[in-house]
């Protein structure tokens, strides 16, 4: 290596290792993250070409103030039937992954993620989608298939990997695959289903279909190759699709600014492709519902493609397999400038006079009840590690449509192992 | 017909049978493709359904996931096998296992077209043989044709399967059937029994290989390329060799390697794939495991070096005449 005294006359290099503000033990204060008011936002046309509002890329759509009123072009407008449904599944997320969470933590399934702090992303994006409408989700997007009222227990089925488990237990927990209600088979390869659903999104086009394609990455995760593959398409075939990347400003331990968060915005991303670009208050469910909703009548009109950035915060661990506690502030969570999602909502509902503290404490009642009951109904089809809940040959179903000798034969090996076992079976 | 015109025959005639094929990849559409398979697709099918891609294998990979998950039968071409390394994980993690991660409610039927292989001075960012990659990865299908007319039967064999498949094809003998002697041009498909292509619909199934010269002295596993160079030098010497042409890695004609191995005794495995933790470790720990009492001598394998695929040196890389007379006479010799 050459001695880096050499020539010293000439300024040294140093190279730059981005560093979270707070760590354990820090006070943590976001004074410096500008939250622009509510409703100081334009809303353009769906039909206005992408490089003439860049400004939104860059800002931060808001609809709630901090009165809980909802103010400005982008709000939605939503009748209070609409907006106590939202509210509704916003708490049954909660609910669910609060009562999963604790499932995990009693050993009664290997993994959970909770997407504490993130419901709107999810809730409020499908409620402005069609139903039909295909959702390539990543893994803290539970809120898709509660927004689209699929049974809890099927998806606590699949936690467990029980007998009712419709994927046969060969799927990590919560990678759920729910085709009837238009959600895409889960990969925990990161932003692998990026250029999946520009795909699927083009095929629809290319068949002169009318639904769009939505998918939700981390910002982490758009440092993947996948996701740039994804926007290059999504804007040469101006493919009807909705590119949501939420910023929960956590990749596990990895702060947003190892995904470049340091040098811009996520939603800036778009920029370069020619893609509308919308940075949105994550934890403003209405702010969520009306991107979403301009975005998919953008995709739905041949406008081409939308990236929304959801500016969020994760509440809690990446997974039960994280400890949050070990690399960021405890007081981050309390203290994030954009308040919590459900607070929020219920804030807006009560100011609109349509909600009360009351009906709201009933509700989280309710829910939870509602979660507890779907939990019994699935246990009783058992749980992860008390036995094997699927037939042992099924381990080979699947890999290919029929089953090729070499399968056939390592299932027969198999099986003849369970059976000089003793206890052929026993395990079930 | 030669291999090329089989190929954008298969492709033809299944955009003609069903709406749902399409075709994409780099230069594909407009051009034809750099190697013409895919021309006059476009100009015949429309631009919805043979289309340019942006350069990014892992796009095209994935899109075309995408677009199978939606229903549709994409055909994505990776201009080169060398380039496919990018879409590894779209092809590994995503296309084989969807089917069985999802219990069957999503699938990636998808076939994807790839050139592979030397013996054109492509050096080595245009001459590699991936396969071994791939036929260790549950839930991907591999093919490899050695003639015009395997080629488009297989292909639209693989069109028609509902399981991803990769289909690499021998760039070496696009043209016509070569001996290995890298100082003779490649004859002509004309004057090839496999030249003689239908020019309608067939299909060869996949999972079947082809006895291309019944022998009984040995066996010799081939695929690609190799077929036609150890047919030549098999003529040359006067050995009377049962020459196998697998056809389709995976799934594998296991009936067929074994009833030939246990009728000759002795077993060569050629393939220009670089050799450790290559195809051939595979066939040949098969052989052993099912033919071992019926051997008359060790395996032998012969394949290319372990090296990457050097330009200007190519003719020593590739295991031709030379390489592959020296393991006939150390097979033969007890």
């Amino acid at each position: 290596m050459t001695d880096p005294g050499a020539r010293a006359n000439l300024p040294r290099l140093s190279l730059h290792v981005p560093e979270p503000r707070f760590r354990p033990g820090d006070e943590a204060d976001f004074a410096d993250v500008t939250v622009p008011p509510a409703g100081s936002a334009r809303r353009p046309d769906t039909a206005e070409k992408a490089d003439g509002f860049h400004e939104l890329a860059y800002g931060l759509i808001r609809v709630l103030d901090e009165s809980a009123q909802a103010v400005g072009p982008w709000d939605p407008k939503l009748d209070p039937d609409t907006l106590r449904r939202m509210l509704r599944y916003m708490a049954l997320v909660r609910a669910f992954d609060e009562r999963m969470f604790r499932a995990q933590r009693q050993g009664k399934t290997s993994f959970y993620m909770k997407s504490t702090g993130e419901e709107a992303v999810a809730v409020a994006a499908t409620m402005a989608l069609d139903p039909d409408d295909m959702c390539f989700p990543s893994y803290r997007q539970q809120g898709i298939l509660i927004a689209r009222e699929w049974s809890l227990v099927d998806m606590m089925n699949q936690i467990y990997s029980n007998s009712a488990d419709r994927l046969g237990g060969k799927q990590l927990p919560i990678m759920y695959s729910v085709k009837e209600r238009g959600f895409f088979s889960i990969s925990g390869n990161l932003a692998t289903q990026y250029p999946q659903a520009v795909g699927w999104a083009m095929a629809s086009a290319a068949k002169g279909d009318s639904r769009i394609a939505a998918t939700w990455c981390g910002e982490g995760s758009t440092a993947e190759g996948d996701f740039h593959s994804a926007c290059t398409f999504a804007s040469v075939y101006r493919a009807p699709v909705i590119l949501n990347v939420v910023n929960n400003q956590w990749a596990i331990s990895s702060f947003s600014g190892f995904a470049g968060a340091e040098a811009t915005t996520f939603a800036a991303r778009a920029l370069g492709y020619g893609i509308a670009g919308l940075r949105v208050d994550g934890n403003d469910a209405l702010a969520v519902y009306a991107a979403t909703r301009w975005a998919a009548e953008r995709a739905r009109t041949n406008q081409g493609a939308t990236l929304i950035e959801h500016f969020t915060y994760r509440a809690e661990g990446h997974s039960t397999s994280d400890d949050p506690s070990a690399y960021r502030s405890a007081q981050e969570s309390g203290k994030w400038p954009l308040g919590d999602p459900v607070v929020r909502l219920k804030q807006h509902l009560i100011a609109l006079g349509e909600w009360d503290e009351e009906r709201h404490a009933a509700q989280d009642k309710e829910v939870a009840e509602q979660v507890k009951a779907a939990q019994k109904e699935a246990e009783a089809n058992g749980i992860l590690g008390h036995g094997l809940h699927q037939p042992l040959d099924t381990l080979f179903d699947g890999v290919f449509e029929e089953m090729p000798w070499h399968l056939r034969e390592q299932q027969a090996q198999m099986l003849a192992e369970e059976e000089a076992s003793g206890r052929p079976w026993a395990r079930k | 017909m030669n291999m090329i015109q089989a190929i954008n025959s298969a492709m033809d005639v299944m955009m003609a049978r069903d709406p749902d094929v399409i075709v994409m990849g780099e230069d594909v559409g407009y051009f034809g493709g750099v190697f013409r398979a895919t021309a006059g697709l476009q100009a015949k099918y429309g631009k919805t359904r043979v289309f340019d891609t942006p350069i990014t294998e892992i796009g095209i990979v994935g899109v075309a996931i995408g677009m199978g998950a939606y229903g549709l039968r994409p055909v994505p071409e990776i201009q080169f096998a060398d380039y496919i390394y990018p879409a590894l994980d779209q092809l590994v993690s995503e296309a084989a296992r969807l089917r069985y991660r999802s219990a069957g409610e999503f699938t990636a039927p998808i076939t994807v077209r790839s050139p592979f292989g030397g013996g054109i001075f492509g050096g080595q960012t245009h001459s590699q043989s991936p396969e071994g990659i791939f036929t260790h990865v549950s839930g991907i299908k591999t093919v490899i044709p050695s003639t015009p007319y395997d080629a488009k039967g297989l292909l639209i064999a693989a069109i028609e399967d509902n399981d991803p498949v990769l289909f690499f094809e021998p760039k070496r003998i696009y043209n016509g059937p070569f001996n290995g002697h890298w100082d003779r041009p490649a004859e002509n498909w004309s004057k090839h029994p496999g030249g003689e292509v239908p020019t309608g619909y067939y299909h060869i199934p996949l999972g079947k290989a082809e006895i291309v010269r019944p022998g009984e002295a040995l066996t010799i596993l081939a695929y690609g390329t190799m077929v036609h160079v150890v047919r030549g030098v098999v003529e040359e010497a006067g050995v009377d060799a049962e020459i196998i042409d697998l056809r389709t890695l995976v799934p594998l004609d296991i009936e067929a390697i074994e009833a030939s191995v246990r009728k000759t005794g002795r077993c060569m495995i050629v393939h220009e794939a670089t050799r450790t933790s290559g195809f051939g470790a595979e066939l040949s720990a098969l052989v052993q495991e099912r033919c071992f009492y019926h051997l008359e001598a060790p395996i032998e394998r012969v394949t290319g070096f372990d090296t990457p695929y050097p330009h200007s040196l190519e003719w020593a890389y590739f295991p031709g005449p030379v390489r592959i007379g020296e393991a006939l006479r150390k097979i033969m010799k007890d």
